[in-house]
């Protein structure tokens, strides 16, 4: 029997975290110490690998595991950094379907006698590939900004999430979590944007973390280091390791950022630019 | 003092991701970023050379590989077993 738990993250919408998301969730687990497995399920536009810094030492992916060439041990890159931390890359492949529910059931069923935690990172849309990353979940997070489009598209997701999973299909209720993520501090304050209770309202999913917009993210990915492991003391580091705190069940309250800077600090700010 | 040392970090990691997209594109469009075919003859053949001597686990056998620039290397980590202790 495993203990494992198989994650999805996830958003329909592309270009709102994903990816940025089940980076450092996935390395703030392996700084807890658990064994954690990062899966890309982006099949022909992989990018975890990029986020990791793991590019240059891809040999095998996922469709080369559920195609029998190499073994899941072969495909699995092991983070320079943490050596409980591993990614399964996704293929470069042009081939739509290189992916097969059976072969994707059987690499999960395979990954969950090693790992602690899986975290499979969804691509867009609500095509194949991602219906396939969220298949065997047992939790979800869904990865929203505050804005219109991005928390529609989340509705529909989570329509998915109770349908056309394994959980859903055994009649149980797959545990969702809300990540709203690109918060803009200063339009937050305005008005201009959606408010994090707004977007917890519509979709009525629970919120496990707010990460505000910002350098540090375009920084960490760069030189290729997930964003909790680039600078811990960043805001969106901080905000991810909350939100990993309450996946592991802590009952911690979700710090919604503000704009810590003041009137001096603006301005300052302002003439430097 | 924070904004100098602000634009040195982004000045020097935006340059830390045009070597790293420079090294993977080239590779990608060289071959399409799939070696693995290749890959996986070239680890049979070596396995199947070293299993003539010794016996070897299909288990404790580590593939790494490493692009920089033009060149790609890679690497094969084979655990022989416990030499007997006597």
């Amino acid at each position: 029997m495993s203990n494992a738990t198989v994650v999805v993250v996830t958003s329909g919408k592309g270009g709102v975290g994903k990816t940025t998301t089940t980076a450092a969730i996935a390395s703030a687990l392996a700084k807890e110490g658990y064994q954690v497995c990062a899966i890309d399920f982006d099949v022909g536009l992989r990018n975890l690998d990029l986020i990791m810094g793991a590019e240059r030492r891809v040999v095998f992916d996922l469709v080369n595991v559920v195609r029998g060439e190499a073994s899941i041990k072969q495909a699995l890159v092991r983070d320079k950094k943490l050596n409980n931390l591993y990614l399964l890359p996704a293929s470069q492949t042009r081939d739509k379907d290189a992916l097969t529910e059976e072969g994707v059931e059987k690499v999960i069923g395979e990954l969950r006698m090693y790992f602690d935690w899986i975290v499979c990172d969804s691509p867009a849309g609500i095509e194949r590939g991602a219906t396939l990353a969220m298949r065997h979940a047992d939790e979800a997070i869904i990865v929203s900004n505050p804005e219109v489009s991005s928390v529609r598209d989340c509705d529909r997701i989570i329509g998915l999430l109770d349908a056309k999973t394994k959980v859903a299909e055994e009649g149980g209720r797959m545990p969702k979590h809300l990540m709203i993520t690109r918060y803009d501090t200063d339009r937050a304050k305005t008005g201009d944007m959606l408010a994090t209770d707004d977007v917890v309202d519509i979709l009525s999913v629970p919120l496990i973390g707010v990460v505000p917009e910002s350098k540090d993210v375009l920084k960490a990915s760069n030189v290729g280091l997930p964003v909790t492991l680039s600078d811990e003391g960043s805001a969106p580091a901080k905000a991810y390791m909350e939100a990993t705190r309450r996946l592991l069940g802590e009952n911690i309250p979700v710090t919604i950022p503000e704009e810590k800077k003041s009137l001096f600090g603006k301005l300052f700010k302002g003439r430097a630019a | 003092m924070n904004i100098l040392s602000l634009f040195g970090k982004r000045g020097e990691s935006a340059s830390v991701a045009k070597n790293r997209l420079q090294i993977l594109l080239a590779h990608e469009r060289a071959d399409d970023g799939s070696d693995a075919v290749l890959i996986s003859s070239l680890r049979e053949d070596i396995l199947a050379v070293v299993a003539k001597r010794v016996e070897i686990d299909p288990d404790s056998v580590r593939l790494e590989m490493d692009r920089s620039g033009d060149v790609t290397t890679l690497g094969i980590d084979i655990e022989l077993p416990a030499a007997k202790a006597s």
